[in-house]
């Protein structure tokens, strides 16, 4: 956690979770827990948010919201499925109605068991998560380097 | 007339914690009109009777809704065991209405603290939230989770509590007692508190009746409807009135569920006091044939729960009510002809539980 340049802002979204884990994620932002301390704030807007926490499995019907949410986030982002039906689909996988876990409509990076994961377990997950998020950054930014490098290049021989 | 317009709310919103979604008909800022579409949480949860046993069903069901799991997993086994007829030990009743009035006290200090939340007052949603983390450290002390506790099982519970345990309940509710008169005071009298919630959201005790609203919802419209004084479990043994309130507002709903913290903190000093000795659970033999329902008080009102069983060890059917469901209508009523901007907190006012809604 030590070289990270930014505060990620975090998005929550309860896909079809039975509110066990949503109420732990809630829980970890007050101050018994403080996960606010390393800098995160819970917004409610996906095109500020840098880290996106699932909690429940994925539906027929919330599929699209998911992805969607993904999609407006802006990059580098990085996603945790927090609880078990996020991980796997848990409890419910054999239900008529439920396609699985989170990762199977959006790239999870980070995976918090539990039923319901307990807020120690949550916030280990977002610290990891903002280490992965400030990697991913840095590598975004070396890769903008080379190709301003790779322009500046091309200008010279086209000199 | 102005002109009409539409603004989808939710289901991604950021003063839902849950995902619902309204399409409100606005002219102007008054809400016209609020058609709601539900299904976010849809997981078909009872359809599971067909591949879990009626003994592993205990689980699934408390995995309903996390706020109201123990009471979710209650309504189950006392659904069966009325097919069954099982008599539970007595200090199996009392360890279960403890724990159904402890779910009570966390469940309404979480939506005390959204509401603050919805209102904008930041530190009191944390206030709440502190004093509720209270309650779920006397649950993980008695019995080992947070939010889903599994203790329930067909015939009883499985875990003791012993007498050192309940006498820290006994003192740490109190003290959240204390604590929450404070907080009474900054939800009551204060101005800027009151000015959000006085008046807003009127729904009349005919209007209640008629729309079948539930719980807290229909008590703070002059409703005197509570199931828990139907008896079941311990509550035949312990002294309570039915809390009400005639303000027939937002105001109401949140006094209303003020009162019903101290109702219930009360309520678990009886339970400790009166806690008989003995055994927990009875050992429950064969599988059940018969159907039955079974009506229980939730911290959102009144769930219903159906057991329809076939001699095998599979139930054929389970079904469950539940009091959001029940509140929707009542909710719509509520929004027609408020401001754009109290729409989340006349959301919030139902207390929804959008995953027990759908399951």
């Amino acid at each position: 956690m030590g070289n990270v340049k930014r505060s990620p802002w975090l998005l929550h979204y309860d896909g079809s979770s039975c509110n066990g884990c949503d109420i732990e994620v809630l829980a970890c932002l007050t101050p018994v827990y403080d996960a606010e301390r390393f800098g995160i704030i819970n917004t409610g807007d996906p095109m500020q948010a840098d880290i996106f926490l699932i909690t429940g499995g994925i539906n027929k019907a919330n599929q699209a919201v998911v992805k969607q949410l993904y999609d407006q986030m802006p990059r580098p982002k990085v996603v945790v499925a927090v609880g078990v039906c996020a991980c796997t689909g848990g409890v419910f996988k054999e239900c008529y109605n439920i396609i699985g876990g989170a990762d199977t409509t959006i790239p999870v990076d980070i995976y918090v068991p539990g039923c319901a994961a307990r807020p120690q377990a949550i916030i280990d997950g977002i610290v990891k998560a903002i280490d992965l998020w400030q990697a991913k950054a840095d590598k975004m930014e070396n890769v903008q380097k080379e190709l301003n490098k790779l322009d500046k290049l091309e200008e010279k021989e086209k000199k | 007339m102005a002109k009409q317009s539409i603004v989808p709310f939710g289901p991604q919103h950021p003063v839902l914690p849950e995902p619902i979604h309204l399409d409100l008909v606005l002219e102007d800022e008054k809400v016209i009109e609020a058609i709601p579409s539900i299904g976010f949480v849809h997981r078909g949860l009872e359809s599971l009777v067909d591949k879990k046993d009626f003994n592993e069903m205990t689980y699934v069901i408390e995995r309903t809704c996390g706020i109201c799991s123990f009471m979710h997993g209650m309504g189950y086994c006392e659904s069966v065991e009325k097919i069954m007829n099982v008599e539970i030990p007595d200090r199996g009743k009392y360890l279960r209405t403890m724990w159904a009035e402890m779910s009570r006290v966390h469940s309404h200090l979480l939506w005390l603290g959204l509401l603050a939340d919805a209102f904008g007052f930041e530190s009191l949603f944390y206030q709440c939230w502190r004093m509720r983390e209270k309650v779920l450290d006397l649950f993980e002390m008695t019995t080992g989770g947070r939010c889903i506790f599994s203790v329930n099982k067909i015939g009883g519970v499985l875990k003791d509590v012993d007498d050192v345990m309940l006498a820290t309940i006994k003192a740490t509710t109190q003290d959240i007692a204390a604590e929450l008169r404070v907080i009474r005071k900054t939800f009551m009298e204060d101005y800027t508190v009151e000015a959000r919630l006085r008046g807003v959201g009127i729904l009349t005790k005919e209007q209640a009746h008629n729309l079948g609203t539930a719980g807290p919802f229909a008590r703070a419209s002059g409703i005197k409807m509570d199931m828990r004084t139907t008896g079941y479990a311990a509550y035949g043994d312990l002294d309570f009135d039915i809390i009400t309130s005639n303000e027939c507002d937002s105001y109401g709903r949140c006094e209303v569920r003020i009162n019903e913290i101290f109702q219930a903190i009360d309520l678990i000093g009886q339970c400790i006091d009166k806690m008989p000795k003995g055994d927990i659970a009875t050992i429950v033999k064969g599988n059940p044939n018969g159907e039955a329902f079974v009506r229980m008080e939730q911290p959102r009102g009144e769930a219903v729960y159906y057991s329809k069983a076939n001699g095998s060890k599979f139930l054929e059917r389970m079904r469950i009510r539940t009091p959001t469901f029940a509140n929707i209508p009542g909710l719509l009523e509520t929004l027609k002809g408020a401001d754009f901007a109290d729409v989340p907190l006349l959301i919030l006012t139902i207390d929804p539980c959008i995953s027990c809604t759908e399951r």
